[in-house]
């Protein structure tokens, strides 16, 4: 077999691994509960029958092996189970969230690679003159602040001051694409400005790295230029570095939307971990959970997968 | 001392205002007791009352004093943040230099189990072990400093790993020396300059998901005084068009701007001339 | 000629450089003239400002260097006045430079094809396919194998000597005036050298094209140069033709440089028939885990107290992988290693603290085998406390004895770290720690090859007083001819993880030799500016 080839199933094969175990963590930490799921959600009042027909009901007489077994397969047909304080399907539950979640995340992400992927070669370029240490102090700013004191200060600047946007995202099925991006303004705007902090300083410092390699101090020796120096010599070169930044601050992004979703009662995924997790509602932190870790490993997955591509060490062996 | 003062006119000014602001913020922690005008989570009037001479910043949503509340935050907050760094880093540093030195089989276990917790992203993994394990300031502890140990395990065991395979480690190796001594004397002595600077960097992580987590109502439990709870108790002012509810945000963010100021300069002091 | 004006003319030249926050001057008023055709070779130990010197001639300064002084001619324009489009478009057409790596010089994205065509076409010199012709007849005259395909392999598809042709090729692209040549064999093991400086030198011949050539090492810009200039800390020392300054140096500090080849150790008496070897390899077969081949095959080598066996080979010989396989850090898979008659553990970890006190290590890089965060004293004292149980006051009367011993002053030494001493210190230091154990037998790891040419010498000599004093076995691990015909006893010749030849250093040295060895003899350059016309005839005449 080629050997790229053999790479990239090998990277596959981790990706799955890496997501089976964590289904496992995912699924052991709930059963390592102190006490009685059944007991705990039904209360002490709870006689012993409801509470041999609750735990029948979620199969929790099974021995744990073949629980997770019928999780696992139940998740991968869609069926994530039903919530133990509501009974509705999870699935159900979550698919509206999980969409409106995406759309706040990647409403946040258009905006944030490009821009952020810019000004880390701007700064980069010019590094040292003001304008970067200007730009270095805002974004340190940006990162060092929490999410919820930026949000707060975008309410209160453009929903309370200024009346622009809603300082509370309310998604109705019938609001088309404009009147969507609209609402999700405030919160989006929220994400894209700690990401691109984040993402930007860590683009600066890898090109900065890569400026101080032996090839590019001879790219200049040949007589390029400054702009070509960057773009034809070390950006081709930057390729790998980069797309990790991107996936690192992507995942950033799913995280970070927890806390941004609250402040704005968005609807969405983050919004519904918190509740259940204040609910102790373990189903729906389960489910939760495993979405969230999945679209995070994915994205390691695909940056690593795009760097082997932009090696040439691995697609041109010796 | 006029050399001493040379240093200082060499510290860029950003920095020096880290330093000042670092100070301030200890000073407020330790003496919380005395500087405050009233109890920790005394109801002293009626809520949201406005700022005044009596009430400094106003009173909450319970009716007990912001800005004792305030200051009381500073030694909750950001004390727990940095027992949780301390023990965030004991831990990964040892596990680090475990793997570093003995390599093998010690070493793939370690750094297998540290990478699926780490493609678990942090704040979800958090909110699943505090629903586990309950929201006390114990558990918050000890969860937060298990998920950030393994950042730290990752840095500290790139950083040792550049240590091991130099020459001074192989040669006390072939003098027999024990595994205590090299983790310790050959080491952890070496590790420690890059590690500081990470420790100001982790250290904002944690105090700022802790934060986060507290916000959210999951991290530090009332009747305690913190920030991030503070922020969320009150938040509801700012429709009002009120910002008191955002000092506390601000006070968080003031410290780990401090904090990242002194750790950029560090960072730049160590990498020489490569600005 | 006809034409007087030197092409490359640098007056009162001043470059500083930044250390904290401090500049500092690393050349100091240096004056330089070039005429057309001529190679200039630059000579210097370690700081001597050759390379920036020689980055100067186009303009250039590191990041943390500046300009503060002088000026430079390049035919006629005043290079660091000029605006930065101007100094852009001399470089690579009639500029160019070598740099000392080009492993990591060239852009791992590009095909060397590409890098090559790049600038001659940017510049309008030529056109891609003209630029591509022209690279494949470069690569003809400059030896490289395939020279019709291996333009279209990426850099890490290539060997080292032959990355430092193609990249001799490329700064030759454009037909430059002059090429800077920055040390551009010193990575290179002796056997390629030869093949890349002849390569060289005879491209440079025939487009007459002038030169600076950058090197420490003085056999091999004799070699090269019409002319040499010795730089010592941003100075000039001296200058003249290659063979006057060969015959008749002036000044002091070039007579030493000159001079330092000239230490021999004296000849010890033929080991005694019947005498026991202080450490013996018997057989030794080792391999990396994972590996498909052996890395050392059937090695037998014996070690006698008083006596030095040198270990020579070229990178990738094996020969460090002895001193592994010794030290029980590589356990061997077959053979045995005995030390004094009794056969010794396998892996270090197995061994008592008698057998691991009896043979010891010095390091090539002092400055990494000393911890950076430990005093002389801890550094020196703690073999002592380990191996010897030494404490207090006699620990510390030992340190001083020893310290004497290396000829440091043990008050002005002792509480210092080794960032607080020179190379040449630290290799002492290094020195003294393998004695601290009172060892039978001590592995030398290359250990002048990082040191300047007279702290070496100086190395040498102390190594030799103290296998005198101490009855000590050395082994000498090298690929450096020189050192062993200093020091050596016995040699070892290895190749490709085997044993070549071996024997007395007489043996060894005096022909017939066994067809590796005389490869590797005769590839090292000597200080004798014919030296690479009569070998590269002498192989010729030998291969007809």
């Amino acid at each position: 077999m080629h050997p790229l080839i053999k790479l990239v199933i090998q990277r596959l094969a981790l990706g799955l691994l890496t997501l089976f175990v964590v289904s496992l963590v995912i699924f052991i930490s709930i059963e390592l509960l102190p006490g009685d799921v059944a007991q705990q959600v039904l209360g002490q009042s709870a006689t012993p029958e409801t509470l041999a027909a609750f735990r029948q009901k979620l199969g929790l007489d099974l021995p744990m092996h073949t629980r997770y077994l019928n999780w696992l397969g139940a998740i991968l047909q869609g069926d994530l189970g039903t919530s133990l304080i509501s009974g509705a399907s999870i699935t159900e539950l979550l698919s509206e969230r999980l969409y409106n979640t995406f759309f706040l995340a990647g409403f946040a992400a258009l905006i944030s690679v490009p821009l952020a992927v810019c000004l880390g070669v701007i700064t980069a370029l010019y590094r040292g003159t003001p304008l970067d240490r200007a730009i270095n102090i805002v974004s340190l700013t940006a990162i060092s602040v929490p999410e919820f004191f930026v949000a707060y200060i975008l309410v209160f600047i453009f929903s309370v001051e200024l009346a622009w946007f809603p300082s509370i995202t309310n998604l109705s099925h019938d609001a088309g694409l404009g009147e969507r991006l609209h609402r999700t303004f405030l919160p989006a705007l929220t994400l894209t400005l700690i990401v691109t902090a984040h993402m930007m300083r860590m683009t600066r410092a890898s090109l900065i790295n890569l400026l101080a390699l032996p090839y590019i101090e001879m790219a200049r020796l040949k007589g390029a230029s400054p702009a070509r120096t960057i773009v034809r010599h070390a950006l081709p070169n930057a390729i790998a570095p980069i797309v990790t930044v991107i996936a690192i601050n992507l995942a950033y992004l799913i995280v970070g939307v927890v806390i941004v979703e609250v402040v704005f009662v968005y609807p969405g995924l983050g919004q519904l971990l918190v509740d259940s997790v204040s609910k102790r509602d373990f189903t729906v932190v389960q489910a939760a959970c495993l979405i969230f870790s999945a679209t995070y490993i994915l994205f390691n997955l695909a940056s690593d997968l795009i760097s082997i591509a932009s090696n040439p060490r691995l697609m041109h062996r010796k | 001392m006029h050399a001493a003062l040379h240093e200082i006119r060499k510290i860029p000014p950003t920095a020096l205002f880290g330093m000042l602001v670092i100070t301030l913020y200890i000073i407020v922690a330790v003496f919380a007791p005395i500087l405050a005008p009233y109890g920790e989570s005394e109801i002293v009037a009626y809520e949201f009352e406005p700022w005044s001479s009596e009430y400094w910043l106003g009173t909450d949503s319970l009716g007990r004093d912001m800005a004792t509340r305030m200051i009381y935050g500073a030694r909750n907050t950001i004390g727990i943040a940095l027992i949780t760094t301390l023990l965030a880093f004991f831990i990964g540093c040892v596990a680090a230099f475990l793997s570093a030195t003995l390599q093998g089989w010690v070493d793939q276990v370690i750094s297998r189990a540290v990478d699926v917790v780490i493609s678990i992203p942090t704040l979800i993994f958090a909110l699943l072990l505090l629903t586990i394990l309950g929201t006390s300031v114990y558990s918050l502890i000890g969860v937060i400093a298990l998920i950030y140990s393994t950042f730290v395990f990752r840095i500290a065991r790139a950083v040792a790993m550049g240590i091991v395979v130099m020459d001074y480690v192989e040669a006390a190796r072939i003098r027999g020396e024990g595994l205590w001594w090299v983790m310790s004397r050959e080491i952890l002595p070496n590790a420690a300059p890059p590690l500081v600077a990470e420790f100001g960097l982790r250290f904002c992580f944690v105090f700022l998901t802790i934060s986060g987590l507290s916000f959210l109502g999951l991290g530090i439990q009332p009747p305690a005084a913190d920030w991030g709870s503070m922020v969320r108790e009150n938040a509801s002012l700012i429709t009002f068009g009120d910002l008191t509810p955002l000092i506390p945000a601000s006070a968080i963010g003031l410290l780990t701007v401090a904090v990242n100021f002194i750790v950029d300069w560090m960072l730049h002091k160590a990498s020489g001339l490569k600005d | 000629m006809t034409d007087t004006t030197p092409l490359l003319q640098i007056r009162d030249l001043v470059i500083e450089g930044r250390a904290q926050d401090e500049w500092n001057p690393i050349v100091k008023g240096l004056n330089l003239n070039l005429g057309r055709g001529q190679v200039l070779g630059l000579i210097g130990e370690s700081g001597a400002g050759k390379s920036t010197l020689g980055l100067a001639a186009m303009g250039f300064a590191r990041d943390g260097c500046r300009f503060s002084g002088g000026t430079v001619h390049f035919d006629g324009i005043e290079l660091l006045g000029a605006d930065r489009a101007t100094r852009r478009n001399l470089r690579s057409t009639r500029i160019a430079y070598v740099a000392q790596s080009a492993a990591a010089s060239f852009n791992p994205a590009y095909k060397l094809m590409s890098q090559h065509t790049e600038f001659p076409v940017l510049k309008q010199v030529s056109s891609r396919s003209e630029a591509e012709e022209d690279a494949i007849t470069l690569y003809r005259k400059l030896r490289l194998p395939d020279p019709e395909t291996i333009g279209f392999r990426y850099p890490h598809q290539v060997s080292g000597g032959q990355l430092q042709r193609a990249m001799t090729a490329m700064a030759m692209a454009c037909r430059p005036d002059l090429i800077i040549f920055d040390e551009p064999t010193t990575a290179l093991d002796v056997t390629t050298q030869i093949e890349v400086l002849s390569a060289i030198r005879d491209i440079v011949d025939e487009f007459g094209t002038s030169a600076i050539y950058i090197t420490h090492d003085l056999a091999v810009v004799a070699q090269m140069a019409d002319q040499i200039m010795v730089l010592r800390h941003g100075e000039l020392v001296e200058e003249a033709p290659t063979r006057t300054m060969l015959s008749d140096p002036q000044e002091d500090y070039t007579k030493s440089l000159w001079a330092v080849r000239s230490f021999t150790a004296p000849a010890k008496p033929a080991v005694k028939k019947g005498t026991e070897p202080v450490l013996s390899l018997r057989n030794i077969t080792a391999q990396y885990p994972g590996m498909p081949r052996p890395v050392l095959e059937d090695i037998s080598i014996d070690f006698h107290a008083g006596r030095t066996v040198a270990v020579v080979g070229e990178s990738g010989s094996g020969k460090s992988t002895v001193a592994r396989t010794i030290t029980g850090l590589l356990p061997p898979i077959s053979g045995e290693i005995i030390l004094d008659g009794a056969p010794l553990p396998d892996k270090y970890a197995n061994r008592t603290k008698d057998q691991l006190r009896a043979s010891q290590m010095i390091y090539q890089m002092a400055d990494t085998a000393l911890n950076p965060k430990q005093r002389i004293r801890d550094i020196i004292g703690r073999p002592m406390q380990f191996y010897r149980g030494l404490r207090g006051h006699a620990l510390t009367e030992e340190v001083r004895a020893l310290l004497s011993a290396i000829e440091l002053e043990p008050d002005i030494y002792m509480d210092r770290l080794p960032s607080e001493l020179s190379g040449g210190q630290k290799q002492r230091i290094g020195i003294a720690r393998a004695l601290a154990a009172n060892p039978k037998f001590i592995i030398c790891d290359e250990v002048t090859s990082a040191l300047d040419q007279l702290v070496a010498e100086e190395i040498l000599k102390l190594l030799d007083k103290l296998q005198n004093e101490y009855n000590l076995a050395y082994m000498f691990i090298t690929h450096d001819i020189s050192t062993v015909r200093a020091i050596a006893d016995d040699v070892v010749v290895m190749q490709m993880g085997k044993i070549v030849e071996q024997g007395s250093k007489d043996e060894i040295f005096t022909p017939p030799h066994a067809p590796y060895t005389d490869l590797l003899l005769s590839s090292v350059p000597e200080m004798d500016p014919d030296w690479l016309n009569n070998t590269l005839e002498a192989r010729k005449s030998a291969s007809i």
